[in-house]
């Protein structure tokens, strides 16, 4: 059997007041190609996200990563194994180029071309200020930079959110072809109709839990009501 | 000729407040009771500290150490109050100004630039503490703020496994730049716009001028690489503080509006 990619063991991020983010979850990401993590705006997904990259501590729980503490990981080598691409584009100052050097110092223009033909952007980017990209062209350019460290895992936090619907089918299919590269990848969405374009597996995170986790398949048979009832409002919303 | 005002004098220069206070009379401002309590605070202030510096100058320097002391935790104490939302920033700038006390007053007077000696320690020291204060209070919230505004920006540099200080290093650097500045600014333009306290003081006591302006430009001088070290040990100990041990950016939310 495979170990998970990330498990979940009664994961709570709050503060000292007790108002939680999440709160008890349990579960875990299959080392599959697209795993979902779906739920409705504040429901906790993306602290769970964040929680996978150590950006967030947990309060109490764990989280494992391939069957390892995150905890006992260097942070630093965690993230450059795990990389993240943020619901809003977050370009940093500089050119196309500028940004990938950021992620990968050593980056030739030849390995830059490359890496931003695999997000479909020329290599005329290279040389365009990252600050003045549409926000389509700039969330590309985010992935780009996030692949240019190599990870194992990619970590989506809403990412078509604020884009275009071109950019949007863009993204998905990039997320498809980086799981069939052996990218793992983690892919946050509030809408079940996404994640049944994109996804193999999805956990339904309903108020800091994680309500359910199954095939996306079979996400419907056997789900709590709690949970259909939330499926069935992303389907009637479609 | 040098000036002596003795306290007949000194009362006559109230005409100038009843003019301030006639002015807003004449014009319903309603500051008059502002304009006398501002005019009455300022003279006895200033005369318990003329008093004071006439008892410590008459002591051994080490009164003047104290006295010396007693206004940088006056001035870290200032900067928590006017940077409250800053966390540990009194202990940061406890530091910095004594940093900055030691370089600067050490090359003042290691240099021999000036004597060791109560009269030139205690205005130094007030001058570099006075304006590294105003300069601390700027750098650690546009620290604070440059890193709440681009928390975007810096978490998908930590999430590149940027350490801390790489990530926030663009940041930082904007904001030491914002609050050193002002004082760059300050320095080039003396003498041009404004004739600076020190000069303008020994010159009315009846120092020559060129004399007044060699103090002037050493104590420039001071107020620069006073206000720089405190700038930099400030923005980088606040920029410390906003991150955890394992990278992670712990800048508090910004108030609800």
């Amino acid at each position: 059997m495979t170990a998970d990619v990330f498990s979940f063991e009664h994961v709570s991020v709050g503060d000292d007041a007790g108002h939680w983010r999440l709160h008890e979850a349990v579960g875990a990401i299959p080392d599959c190609g697209v795993t979902a993590i779906v739920g409705p705006s504040g429901s906790g997904k993306s602290t769970l996200l964040r929680c996978c990259n150590r950006l967030e501590a947990v309060s109490r729980g764990v989280v494992r990563f391939r069957g390892v503490d995150v905890a006992t990981i260097e942070p630093l080598s965690l993230r450059r194994r795990v990389g993240m691409v943020f619901q809003r584009p977050t370009p940093f100052a500089g050119t196309g180029r500028d940004n990938l050097r950021v992620a990968a110092p050593d980056l030739s223009d030849d390995q830059a071309a490359d890496l931003l033909a695999e997000v479909r952007l020329d290599a005329s980017f290279l040389d365009r200020d990252a600050m003045r990209l549409s926000g389509g062209e700039a969330q590309r350019l985010c992935l780009a930079r996030s692949l240019a460290a190599e990870p194992e895992v990619l970590l989506m936090g809403e990412v078509t959110s604020s884009v275009d619907p071109g950019t949007r089918v863009a993204l998905e299919e990039l997320a498809r072809t980086c799981a069939g590269r052996g990218v793992r990848v983690l892919w946050v969405t509030h809408d079940f109709a996404q994640a049944r374009r994109i996804a193999e597996h999805a956990l339904v995170v309903l108020a800091g839990r994680i309500a359910h986790a199954a095939a996306v398949a079979d996400l419907e048979t056997d789900a709590p009501p709690d949970v259909r009832a939330f499926l069935r409002e992303g389907s009637d919303a479609e | 000729m040098p000036s002596d005002i003795e306290w007949p004098e000194l009362a006559a220069s109230l005409v100038l407040v009843a003019v301030a206070v006639a002015l807003s009379m004449v014009r319903s401002l309603r500051l008059e009771r502002t304009i006398l309590w501002a005019s009455a605070r300022a003279a006895v202030q200033l005369l318990l500290v003329g008093f004071a510096l006439e008892a410590v100058f008459d002591r051994t320097i080490a009164w003047s150490w104290a006295w010396v002391f007693a206004m940088v935790a006056f001035a870290a104490d200032t900067v928590r109050r006017r940077a409250p939302e800053v966390p540990g920033v009194m202990m940061l700038s406890l530091v910095a100004f004594g940093a900055a006390a030691v370089v600067t007053l050490g090359v003042l007077f290691g240099l021999s630039v000036f004597p060791l000696e109560p009269q030139t320690l205690i205005p130094l020291a007030g001058m570099m503490v006075g304006n590294a204060m105003t300069a601390t209070v700027l750098v650690a919230r546009r620290v604070l703020e440059e890193l709440r505004d681009k928390r975007d920006e810096v978490e998908a540099r930590l999430a590149l496994g940027l350490p801390s200080a790489e990530a926030a290093q663009p940041y930082v650097r904007a904001a030491l730049r914002t609050a050193l500045i002002p004082q760059i600014e300050t320095t080039k333009s003396v003498g041009l716009v404004f004739l600076p306290g020190a000069m303008t003081g020994l010159i009315l006591a009846g120092v020559d001028p060129l004399d007044a302006v060699r103090v002037q430009i050493a104590v420039m001088y001071l107020v620069l690489g006073s206000v720089a070290t405190t700038v930099t040990i400030v923005g980088l100990g606040v920029q410390r503080r906003l991150f955890t041990a394992d990278h992670r950016l712990t800048v508090p939310a910004r108030p609800a509006d």
